[in-house]
């Protein structure tokens, strides 16, 4: 592959701490290969950063193959970046050109507010999950895995569902700041087994009513959080949550 | 000598005749009883959840900002169990002794059947909690074969197998903490065990957000950290990925076991310069299609599809006709070496060889041809190869292409060893117990199951196992002797003193205000060790490696450069509290190396190989566990556990 | 779920928008089917037998209570739901994810919302509440000539009925786009998952979308250019 050195110039979100106002700041990169992955573009900063005596910029990541879900960066408006189905460390400079003006963000939305510079607070996701993203079942209660069998297209479905990395992109991309992408997906790979049946309706009206409490928006179906989705999760999630969310409210006795 | 505690008895009843003769622990002190669980990846949450189930105060701790993105969510291929859906002969015996083998006899012939014995019980668990593995159309779980084993036993969820079984376990956690009975600490890392008479009763854990120093009091301490493979800088763990937890608690007294024995994965995409932050992992199974080849003239510059069919060394087919591309990680990794090292490697590096699809394609096409009864003209035939080929591979061609640019299904891909998993790790005994008593550690950071070489798709059996199936039974044993122990206060002398030394320890280094940053000095360490402790190993360039990392130590504690404050978040002084252990450990690692005189599993030794180039064990001196006791700096005293083998012969590996 | 959260919680509040937005949809198909008798060509005979009918006969009148409490409803929880989801993100981006991930009018349903309340505002004007005072709000007998009324409205070439032209045309564009995203979203928001019917009813939602509100908009320019007598 034909690559060569770019210089670029970046604005980048600067924010010392959740209280800081903050701002942006600008900054010359120089010389960087395109073969590098664009975190590997924030370590060479950073590293430059450090030997000016500056502060280097704090963003989250982790396994940096596109997996873990940590990274987090809103490039040039667009949650992870210009490429379709990809992740902030899955992205290569061979995405931008010379001169190029690159800017960075963090996810912008009240229910994950910032911790440093690019770093926001996702814990809302655990405390939605906590409100009913799990199967009630304790260690060795467990009958043999076979002997349930699931219909491949249901359990391809939940597989699809499932694949969410729980990164935020879908909340930083809709216009609502809504959680919907994230909890459908949640909420249907459970609620389209079986073993995600008896706690199905319960799930729902529990997930939604702590998305709500988190302070994420309502969902309008504008497809933005599918648009950016690494994993491609569908927004006929959000479907299914609807329907089993009116199921659950119409048959609830209260 | 040291002792495992490996229940008497015949191999087969040792785990049962031990879950019935163990002490219990009753219900109502069960909710008196508090327990740290350090690190929540597959070995952590799911012990974290059955810990909680069973109505133990359980706390979490975890550096991500949330217990689902430890590093096991990165595992592709599969995980293993001896549940014999597909009638090819598998059973638990074969299981164990697949792992005895695979890990070149070094492992525990206990706990490697414990291990096989609860795997079939990780699958149920697992599905019950709705993780959604591959099926087939009837409905029934679907298996593949995994690793060269000859059976298939590996069930999978397409390439993200470990994040579903994580996502499983963290949401049993998860279910514990809405109901109560754990509580989580994210973003927070372990800086020190606190031992109070003799005992590990806590923790001191540093919050990365505010950079403040915590207090926690637990009955038990467990490790569930992982693995140390960041150790060389370049590897396929997580950037976070450290051994900083199971350091200190060697620093306290606990054994390090086998630190020398790491796993290089052959099939990694190559490095491209020296910006590279880390490598990335294609996943195993590719090698059950690709053919591995290298130019048969050095230094070769043409461009793989120029190369003539017949101006093509297919090494591993040449050399192990039996098992072909197939051969164990170990083999295959350094047979790359080899190749590389005497000048036929590709690429522009030429750190690198081809892994070739083409083969593939063609057959395919044509069996796809042939289904559709078709004459096909060899393009379409081509089309309808690459169409099968990304059917099985999609996923993993378009992260290579992601991150090479280039398009697999036109050129063979390149790839390169990487290191990839720690096989080493701290001492445990059978109850998973380190020689601190109350302290435990579980997964991928003990030592104990995979001996000297991991095969594929164990790593995910053996986080659950330790998880769900072992350590509910073996903690009971240990805290049924604490019912009378109060939960200690956190104003006690041993809580203050730790974090004294912790904190003047962060001081220490936020003073130092050296010139160097922290990062080009883990690059150093990882350069030292991938040169003089990676893929082969000997004796006088782990000398020259051990000096050169007491210099860097040296170099570390008197110039590095950390920015910032202390109580704030401060990504650099988390890396270099963790860079200063890697350089420690780094040491234990060449001086393990250098000790054992013999190659087994990843650990090759170039003094003792075959007259064929095979890796030589040394059953008669080296069948024992190398633990060793810290003793001062730069200072190690090795205890030796025997390996006896009362079932399985050891042999010599051959893959011809 | 208890009926308030219905109204409250946030996939409630859709639920509600969706319901009084297909209601308001099925309305629409009943009052541009009998506004097309204008084409009849009659002298506006038989556009003013069915506005007869539909204004002298109780269980129209009624059904009409009905509506406006759908339309009240649908336009005060839609407000709601646009205040709410804009106060969701304190600080904005600096650089917009704009239309690479969603069309603009799925995002501006709330302004084709107030464009389209600003026509019915002037649409009521016109012929509703004449329409009513004339017959008196209980009373079923006594309504004008509509026909005669909206050709009056229409022709000309005065700036009012320029203007009323105009605000007409530009509620019935809003309409349509107010309409494509919104029909499908309904269904989606009702649970519907099933890609072949995803299709089936995102076809039909901008079928709808383009010809109902192009009747509409055909009406005034009709009179005005005096394409019927």
């Amino acid at each position: 592959m034909e690559h060569q050195n770019i210089n670029l110039k970046l604005k980048v979100w600067r924010q010392k701490n959740s209280t800081d106002k903050g701002g942006f700041e600008t900054y010359d990169v120089k010389n960087i290969s395109q073969e590098m992955s664009f975190l590997e573009m924030f370590d060479v900063l950073n590293e430059e950063l450090i030997a000016e005596d500056k502060d280097p910029i704090a963003f989250d990541h982790d396994c940096r193959e596109g997996i873990c879900g940590m990274c987090s960066m809103y490039i040039n408006g667009r949650p992870h970046g210009p490429w379709e189905a990809n992740t902030t460390c899955q992205l290569h400079m061979r995405a931008f050109s010379e001169g190029e003006t690159i800017v960075v963000e963090p996810w912008r939305a009240n229910a994950f507010p910032i911790i440093k510079d690019l770093m926001v607070d996702r814990t809302a996701f655990d405390r939605i999950i906590q409100a009913g993203g799990y199967i009630s079942v304790n260690t060795g209660n467990a009958v043999d895995a076979n002997a349930l069998p699931i219909e491949k297209a249901k359990a391809d479905a939940s597989f699809a569902a499932a694949a969410c990395i729980g990164c935020g992109a879908c909340v930083a991309a809709c216009k609502n700041s809504s959680a919907m992408l994230f909890l459908s997906a949640k909420a249907a790979h459970l609620n389209l087994l079986p073993q995600g049946q008896p706690e199905r309706k319960t799930r729902v009206m529990n997930m939604v009513a702590q998305m709500d409490k988190e302070g994420f928006g309502a969902c309008t179906n504008t497809g933005a959080c599918e648009a950016v989705c690494p994993k491609e999760i569908s927004i006929t999630n959000i479907a299914r949550l609807n329907l089993d969310y009116t199921c659950a409210g119409l048959v609830s006795d209260k | 000598m040291i002792d495992a505690k490996i229940p008497a008895g015949s191999l087969d009843s040792k785990w049962t005749k031990y879950k019935s003769t163990c002490k219990l622990v009753n219900p109502a002190n069960k909710r008196s009883l508090e327990i740290i669980v350090v690190g929540t990846g597959l070995a952590g949450a799911s012990a974290a959840a059955a810990l909680g189930e069973l109505g133990y105060k359980v706390k979490t701790f975890c550096f991500q900002d949330s217990p689902r993105r430890a590093h096991s969510i990165a595992a592709q291929g599969g995980i293993n169990a001896a549940k014999n859906y597909q009638n090819d002969g598998d059973s638990t015996y074969r299981l164990f002794y697949d792992t005895i083998k695979g890990g070149d006899y070094r492992a525990r012939e206990g706990n490697v059947h414990r291990l096989a014995e609860v795997s079939a019980n990780i699958i149920d668990q697992c599905v019950a909690q709705g993780v959604p593995f591959a099926r087939e159309y009837g409905g029934l779980l679907s298996n593949r074969s995994f690793g060269g084993t000859q059976v298939q036993r590996t069930f999978y969820a397409a390439g993200q197998t470990g994040q579903q079984l994580l996502i499983g376990a963290y949401q049993a956690q998860e279910r514990q903490i809405a109901l109560g009975n754990v509580v989580q600490y994210s973003r927070h890392e372990m800086l020190d065990v606190v031992m109070i008479d003799g005992k590990a009763r806590g923790i001191i854990a540093r919050n990365l957000v505010t950079g403040e120093l915590e207090r926690h009091f637990g009955h038990a301490v467990l490790l569930c950290t992982g693995g140390y493979g960041n150790v060389f800088y370049l590897s396929t763990n997580a950037m976070g990925s450290n051994v900083t937890a199971a350091w200190k608690a060697h620093k306290k007294g606990a054994l390090f076991a086998n630190p020398c024995f790491t796993q290089i994965h052959p099939t990694c995409i190559p490095v491209s310069g020296d910006h590279q932050s880390k490598l990335t992992l294609m996943s195993e199974s590719l090698r059950n299609d690709g053919r591995i080849w290298v130019p048969k003239q050095q230094g070769d510059t043409r461009k793989s599809i120029d190369i003539p069919e017949e101006e093509r060394d297919y090494y591993l087919e040449r050399r192990y006709p039996a098992f072909g591309n197939l051969v164990p990680r170990d083999v295959a990794s350094r047979a790359a070496k080899e190749r590389c090292d005497a000048g036929y490697g590709v690429g522009t590096s030429k750190q690198a060889v081809y892994l070739d699809f083409a083969a593939a394609i063609q057959r395919y096409g044509k069996i796809e041809a042939g289904k559709r009864g078709i004459e096909a003209d060899a393009e379409t035939i081509t089309q309808m190869g690459k169409d099968v080929v990304k059917e099985k591979y999609g996923n993993l061609f378009d992260m290579y292409e992601k991150i090479t640019g280039e398009n697999p299904y036109e050129v063979p891909m390149r790839i390169y060893p990487a290191v990839h998993y720690t096989m080493g790790g701290l001492w445990v005994d059978y109850e998973l117990m380190t020689t601190i008593p109350g302290l435990y550690c579980l997964g991928e950071a003990n030592f104990s199951d995979h001996g000297a070489n991991r095969l594929g798709a164990s790593a995910l059996m053996q986080g659950l196992a330790d998880g769900y199936f072992v350590i509910p039974y073996t903690i009971g044993n240990y805290l049924a002797d604490e019912i009378r122990t109060k939960a200690i206060p956190t104003d006690h002398a041993a809580f203050a003193e730790a974090e004294s030394k912790v904190r003047d320890r962060i001081h220490m280094l936020m003073n130092i205000k050296g010139s160097k940053t922290v990062e080009s000095l883990h690059k150093r360490l990882g350069k030292i060790m991938w040169e003089k402790c990676g893929m082969a190993r000997n004796a006088e360039g782990l000398k020259q490696a051990i000096k050169e990392i007491q210099q860097l130590k040296n170099e570390f504690w008197s110039d590095v450069k950390i920015p910032g404050e202390i109580n704030e978040m401060n990504p650099e002084l988390d890396k270099a509290n963790r860079v200063a252990d890697f350089i420690e450990l780094g040491e234990l690692m060449c001086i393990d190396a250098l000790n054992r005189e013999e190659s087994c599993g990843g650990h090759f030794r170039e003094e003792h190989q075959t007259e064929e180039g095979e890796a030589l064990r040394h059953d008669d001196k080296f069948m024992y566990v190398s633990a060793w006791e810290m003793k001062g700096e730069h200072e190690w005293e090795m205890h030796k556990e025997e390996l006896n083998y009362e079932v399985v012969k050891p042999s010599q590996r051959s893959y011809k | 779920m208890t009926f308030k959260q219905m109204f409250t919680s946030s996939v409630g509040k859709k639920l509600v928008m969706g319901f009084t937005g297909l209601f308001l949809v099925l309305f629409l198909i009943v009052h541009v089917g009998l506004n097309a008798c204008i084409w009849a060509n009659d002298g506006g005979e038989m556009f003013n037998k069915g506005a007869h009918f539909m204004g002298a006969n109780w269980v129209p009148r009624l059904l009409e209570v009905g509506l406006f409490a759908g339309l009240i409803l649908h336009i005060i929880q839609g407000l709601m739901v646009e205040f709410s989801n804009r106060s969701k993100r304190a600080i904005k981006y600096d650089v917009a994810f704009g239309n690479r991930g969603s069309k603009w009018y799925s995002r501006s349903m709330g302004l084709l919302g107030i464009l389209i309340l600003i026509f019915l505002i002037s649409h009521l004007a016109h012929f509703w509440i004449p329409n009513r005072s004339a017959q008196g709000f209980v009373g079923l007998e006594g309504e004008i000539d509509l026909y005669t009324k909206m050709k009056d409205t229409f022709t000309g070439d005065s700036w009012q009925v320029m203007v009323t032209i105009l605000v007409y045309v530009v509620g019935c564009i809003a309409l349509g786009f107010h309409l494509a995203h919104g029909v499908q979203s309904a269904c989606r928001t009702f649970g519907l998952s099933n890609p072949k019917w995803i299709a089936v009813v995102s076809a039909l939602g901008y079928a709808y979308a383009i010809i109902v509100p192009l009747m509409f908009a055909l009406m005034p320019l009709s009179f005005h250019f005096g394409w019927i007598d």
